[in-house]
């Protein structure tokens, strides 16, 4: 384990590690993961040499170490249930995602002057920053992630894009792709003082 | 360390250090881990300034362009992040744990003596014994990179000696909510 003394003058090369692209382990921890199925899936697709290495009779029998096998059979079992329960939790986890709410809000800031705050698109993976800068782009106005009243992230756009946002996601464009559009909740926010009529 | 962790609960804010705080994490670094300058260099150059990320519980991270790259508990010692760990494995020290201890390693406990004296396991011999309150890599049987990062408890001589209780304390593994968090 000792390592080699670096050299005076050259930095030392960093490793190159391979991280699942599944449960983001070293491909060679996969094993203790929640996810060894879907990992081994991965792997012999993405670098079937790899798979070779870690999953074939030899080395399943090299890698037993100085374990017993009882112990080995417990690890197997506890993995398994291990992966049915993630898979549980994806599941529900999934199901709580589909029920998130996106809310698109209208808010009058003086007379004739609207932004549009758009919250909840991070329950679908969506980079804010990156929609903020695709909704500027698209609209050519200024958007920005901000935290909002209650401490959660939220897109603010200038201008009242709303109808359009709602269209966006109702055509998956880009990467607003895979935000359901059943989820959306368009609210108004009138400004609060004096009559708002002129709008 | 790092069992819960969630940066946007969890951050309490960042700063860019002054120069002098920058010379001094520079010197401690290169006096505490096995790496020369030109390594830490090629790491963390020394014109790019490190962004100080300040945590619930005296935690503090650095990170360089938003990738945390070391992080220290109160005025601990410094530790390399994992993925760190992982491109230059001979930053820490090694012990190394048996392919039982592995998952319990991964549930976040602390790593009992038998599981490093075992037949699996491996401590530095005597010549190289390192105190307890030393950072090191967690190996693991049959594995060829680290499985997480902790501080001794016992000097491995201790270990190998009482051979019962905590001998290293977790500080962070793969998987762990820290593990999550690639750019800060
Ligand atoms: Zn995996």
């Amino acid at each position: 384990m000792a390592s080699a003394e670096p050299g005076p003058s050259q930095p030392v090369a960093p490793i190159q590690i391979l991280y699942c692209g599944v449960c983001t382990f070293p491909v060679e921890y996969c094993e203790f993961g929640s996810h060894i199925t879907r990992c081994k899936e991965w792997l012999q697709k993405e670098h079937p040499p790899l798979y070779d290495k870690y999953y074939s009779e030899e080395a399943l029998q090299a890698k037993l170490g100085t374990l017993s096998l009882e112990a080995q059979t417990k690890l197997e079992e506890d993995t398994a249930k291990k992966e049915a329960k993630a898979e549980k939790k994806a599941d529900a986890a999934l199901k709580k995602k589909m029920a998130s709410q996106v809310t698109i809000k209208r808010i009058e800031r003086n007379k004739r002057k609207y932004v549009t705050a758009i919250h909840g698109l991070e329950a679908f993976d969506v980079d804010l920053k990156k929609a903020a800068k695709f909704f500027a782009q698209k609209f050519a106005t200024g958007a920005s992630v901000t935290k909002n009243a209650q401490g959660f992230d939220e897109i603010v756009v200038q201008g009242d894009v709303s109808g359009d946002v709602v269209e966006m996601i109702e055509d998956g464009v880009g990467l607003l792709k895979g935000v359901p559009k059943d989820n959306i909740v368009e609210v108004e926010e009138k400004k609060k003082k004096g009559g708002a009529e002129g709008a | 360390m790092f069992k819960k962790f969630q940066p946007s609960i969890d951050v309490s804010g960042q700063t860019s250090l002054k120069s002098s705080v920058q010379r001094s994490i520079r010197s401690n670094i290169l006096s505490h881990w096995k790496i020369d300058v030109e390594t830490l260099e090629q790491i963390w150059p020394k014109k790019e300034p490190l962004t100080l990320v300040k945590c619930r519980e005296h935690i503090s991270i650095y990170s360089l362009h938003g990738e945390p790259l070391f992080f220290q508990h109160f005025d601990g010692p410094f530790f390399p992040t994992l993925r760190l760990l992982h491109k230059y494995p001979f930053l820490l020290p090694t012990v190394r744990i048996d392919r039982g201890a592995i998952r319990f390693l991964l549930a976040g406990a602390h790593m009992m003596c038998p599981g490093m004296t075992s037949a699996g396991g491996y401590l530095p011999p005597p010549e190289s014994a390192l105190p307890a309150g030393s950072p090191v890599a967690i190996h693991a049987e049959g594995k060829e990179h680290a499985v997480g990062i902790g501080l001794t408890k016992l000097g491995t001589e201790e270990i190998k000696k009482v051979n019962k209780g905590v001998g290293v304390e977790t500080v962070t593994y793969i998987g762990d909510d820290f593990w999550a968090v690639q750019s800060i």
